[in-house]
């Protein structure tokens, strides 16, 4: 598993060999630099440090600023730090190291995370897809009401994990099995086919294995 | 770094599928579109001619709409501007109109349905 840290830029088209459309998704990805390296050794897990988008240091809480100048690279705006299964995927990397959109292979599957759009106090309807009440026949007031929530007095109490209204989006979501279409190596820019969570210009990851 | 310029990304990677030879025509030209179909491994290419009653979108995305009259029957295709499928398209008659959408044909009958005016 690897992966880069990007940008969504929004959704356009394209055609493949045979002339159809295929809906894709546009993401800047990277160039990241590596800010740390996680061996099995060192933190039980395998993973590195990426640093994204150059930022001023003034801007820079100090704490982070610290790890900027230890490892001795530009200060970012991001720093996340992404999975890899194996020590042996990381090998290759030193810290200061620029990753760019070449570790990504055309035509494979990816996986992309990212925040979800807020949808703020959602009811049952949109949140849970649940039907709703009938729209005549008697019913008023309550078309988009949730109904029944449980039983009687046995058991007395509402099921633990009942879908209910409430706060819907703004969550990390992630979106497996998108085929990558298109990669632009000289714009860092890769296309994916579908749709990806979050608006334009939210901080995305893609990894792919 | 710079500031994302989204509209910037969309617009160059839109060009690498734009039309090297633009198509030539407006919204109520009668037209002749060569449609190239695959079936399995062989292809041929299929006529389609009709009155262009619409065009939409802009860029990569664009799509005219043509309408036929097949035996009395009206016949809506959408194609998509820069489909490489489109091996060609003739203008076989020019007509002025005024609205850019000319849905007001999908209302006429007989002989009118079939020109624009």
């Amino acid at each position: 598993m690897k992966g880069l840290i990007g940008k969504k830029v929004g959704m356009n088209q394209m055609f493949d060999d045979k002339g159809n459309v295929i809906p894709v998704t546009l993401i800047s990805l990277g160039p990241c630099v590596v800010m740390d390296i996680k061996t099995m050794e060192k933190s039980n897990y395998s993973a590195l440090k990426l640093c994204y988008e150059e930022q001023k240091e003034q801007r820079i809480k100090k704490p982070l600023l610290g790890q900027f100048k230890k490892a001795k690279i530009t200060p970012t705006k991001t720093v996340k730090e992404i999975r890899f299964s194996s020590d042996k995927e990381i090998e290759q990397y030193n810290i200061g190291d620029k990753i760019d959109i070449s570790i990504f292979e055309e035509n494979k599957p990816v996986k992309v995370t990212g925040i979800t759009k807020g949808k703020g106090f959602a009811g049952v309807m949109k949140r849970w897809n649940f039907k709703g009440a009938p729209a005549s026949h008697g019913a008023h007031e309550n078309h988009r009401s949730a109904g029944s929530v449980g039983a009687g007095t046995d058991p007395g109490r509402v099921v633990p994990g009942k879908k209910m209204p409430g706060h819907m989006g703004n969550a990390k979501m992630t979106v497996k099995n998108l085929q990558l279409m298109k990669i632009d190596a000289e714009n860092n820019i890769i296309a994916v086919k579908g749709a990806i969570p979050g608006c334009t210009k939210s901080l995305v990851i893609v990894r792919q294995d | 770094m710079a500031k994302l310029n989204t509209d910037k990304i969309q617009k160059e990677f839109e060009k690498q599928y734009l039309r090297e030879k633009p198509l030539d025509f407006v919204v109520g030209d009668t037209v002749d579109i060569s449609y190239k179909i695959t079936e399995g491994e062989k292809s041929r290419i299929q006529k389609f001619r009709g009155i262009v009653i619409a065009m939409k979108g802009s860029g990569a995305k664009q799509t005219f709409m043509v309408r036929k009259m097949s035996q009395g029957i009206g016949v809506e295709r959408i194609f998509p501007v820069n489909s490489p499928n489109i091996t060609d398209v003739k203008v076989i008659k020019h007509a002025k109109v005024r609205r850019s959408k000319i849905y007001y044909m999908r209302d006429r009958t007989g002989k009118a349905a079939s020109k624009v005016n």
